[in-house]
């Protein structure tokens, strides 16, 4: 079984959010890049596969060489190669695009997204790669088993969940839950090490044309301080929520 | 051209987000001088669409329909557009929809922005705002495509009644055997319990509450608001509530019209998960709780007796207010 799990390069989730350049673009300036939370549930899990059922996992990323840091952690936590697609996009379609090409080049039988990215949050490249590739496609996905070609998998839905069955090739957007989060493994000295040594193949971009582009970025207007209510005054905070909020 | 909405209907009546997605549709097809069709899937009456402005409804009929599937409800979703030379089509941000937009979108060779949270900034360059970078930014997003997909972010746009009715035509699709491959064996729904999804009030709670034996009065306080319930991140993962309660940047998006808080300091992977939700209050004994800085009220005071009280006079302002 050949996995291909796909991951981006977000700025940490504690990071402070700025915007630069006219407010044209993120201020990268002082802030620490990590592998997508939802990319790492995924990639630990396919790490599982590794070990349990003799997959081979390959992790990619379309970024700019300053994404290598962050493909060598995914390395270090245990994927067996890595490719990085040398292009610098502008949407979630062109990495869509980007992204078929490498599958359609490796022959994978399973691909796992994030089912979104925490930087801009677009939720468009697992359902746009499964669509470009014709794959299967399951997201929000919170349990993944596969045995021979064929997949059983929890998704998420709105008041609970759901099992469902597909044959490989599959595309997963997958989230928390695919593993747990006391799973997720911190690389250790040996995985840095043997890191150094995996490959890390770069691939030049096919001309893709986004559909999209950001024109510009706004912080949240600041908010107004705290109303302090005495917790001796509850009939206040409920004339405030009724009358002023309107929410009750 | 029309402006083209996919509208769920689930036991027996349309979400309330179908209804909001017909009211933004309204709009955005007023400022292209153009038409809402609304398309449904085995949907019962559909009379309610024309009062939030819907000009058509497009009724499919199907019973390979029954099961929610992705790619076969994206191919009615294309199926409709192309019929109605849609040149927007807006989907609500539901686990449903937002399955399955991309895909819709890459069958219209459109353009896709999610969670955007007003009508367009302008309709020529075709502009959206968006939330990003989980409520700690926004960003203006340009569709350069012909047709434009949005997902209209949940709870953003409000419910306005229009005057008319919609006419209905039936409307039969062309389903591809394959996607049916992916099939729903079974589903674990909870039942007769607000879900944080579809919550206009989430009572949440944090490590504050002590133990899960103390989670009683959360209980309680949300059945008094008719709110759904949740908790923090340490929470879950001390299996004090089940996982599906945790709300914050890695568990579920929360927006809610309301959001309490309740011993919860406010790590910023919560607020950036429930910052969405526009009026937020905090009760926690420690006044340098970092959530006192982004909430709208708050109460220093101990979890343990503000509750019970809140309880009590909540159940005296409803016997009054009702």
């Amino acid at each position: 079984m050949k996995i291909l799990v796909c991951i981006s390069h977000v700025p940490d989730t504690t990071a402070k959010i700025n915007f630069t350049n006219g407010d044209t673009e993120f201020d990268t300036n002082g802030v620490q890049f990590v592998i997508n939370p939802n990319d790492e549930f995924g990639l630990t899990r396919a790490i599982w596969f590794k070990e349990k059922q003799g997959a081979h996992v390959t992790v990619v990323n379309v970024g700019g060489p300053e994404t290598e840091p962050t493909i060598r952690k995914a390395l270090a936590i245990g994927a067996d190669e890595a490719i990085r697609v040398n292009a610098t996009p502008t949407d979630g379609f062109q990495v869509a695009n980007e992204l078929a090409e490498v599958v359609k080049a490796g022959n994978y039988d399973v691909v796992i997204c994030g089912k979104e990215s925490l930087d801009y949050n677009g939720g468009m490249v697992p359902g746009m790669l499964a669509s470009l590739l014709n794959f299967n496609f399951v997201n929000s996905c919170v349990g993944v088993e596969i045995e021979g070609s064929k997949a059983t998998l929890n998704r998420e839905i709105d008041g609970g969940k759901e099992t469902l069955t597909a044959d490989l090739p599959i595309v997963i957007g997958g989230q928390k839950g695919i593993v747990e989060e006391k799973d997720l493994r911190i690389p250790n000295m040996r995985g840095i090490m043997s890191a150094r040594t995996k490959a890390l193949n770069i691939m030049e971009p096919v001309a893709s044309v986004a559909k999209t582009k950001a024109v510009k970025f706004e912080k949240p207007a600041p908010k107004s301080a705290v109303k302090l209510i005495s917790p001796d005054n509850l009939d206040e905070l409920i004339n405030l929520l009724h009358n002023e909020a309107k929410v009750i | 051209m029309s402006v083209l909405i996919y509208t769920e209907f689930s036991e027996g009546k349309f979400k309330k987000v179908a209804l909001e997605l017909a009211s933004y549709a309204k709009k955005v097809a007023d400022s292209l001088g153009t038409n809402v069709t609304a398309v449904t899937v085995n949907a019962g009456d559909v009379s309610e669409l024309g009062k939030y402005g819907v000009d058509k409804v497009l009724k499919v009929t199907d019973s390979k329909l029954d099961a929610f599937n992705a790619k076969a409800y994206a191919d009615v979703v294309k199926q409709a557009a192309q019929k109605e030379n849609a040149s927007v089509v807006v989907l609500s941000s539901t686990t449903d929809s937002l399955y399955m937009a991309p895909i819709v979108a890459v069958g219209l060779d459109a353009g896709y922005a999610s969670n955007v949270v007003e009508l367009p900034v302008s309709t020529s360059p075709f502009q959206v705002k968006r939330n990003a970078f989980s409520s700690k930014g926004f960003n203006i997003t340009e569709l350069i495509s012909d047709v434009k997909v949005v997902a209209l972010a949940k709870n953003s746009f409000g419910l306005v009644e229009a005057s008319g009715a919609a006419t209905v035509e039936d409307f039969s699709v062309t389903l591809n055997d394959a996607d049916f491959n992916v099939t729903v064996q079974s589903q674990d729904k909870t039942t007769g319990k607000v879900t944080i999804a579809d919550a206009e009030v989430v009572v949440s709670g944090g490590r504050g509450l002590k133990g899960p034996e103390n989670w009683g009065m959360i209980e309680e306080l949300a059945e008094v608001l008719g709110a759904a319930t949740a908790c923090s991140k340490p929470v879950s993962d001390l299996d004090w509530r089940p996982h599906e309660e945790h709300v914050g940047q890695t568990g579920k998006p929360v927006a809610s019209n309301l959001y309490i808080a309740i011993g919860i300091s406010g790590a910023i992977q919560h607020i950036a998960g429930v910052n969405a939700s526009k009026v937020k209050v905090v009760i926690n004994s420690d006044p340098e709780a970092p959530f006192f800085k982004v909430a709208d009220y708050g109460i220093v005071g101990d979890a343990f007796q503000v509750v019970p009280e809140l309880i009590k006079k909540l159940k005296e302002f409803k016997t009054n207010n009702n």
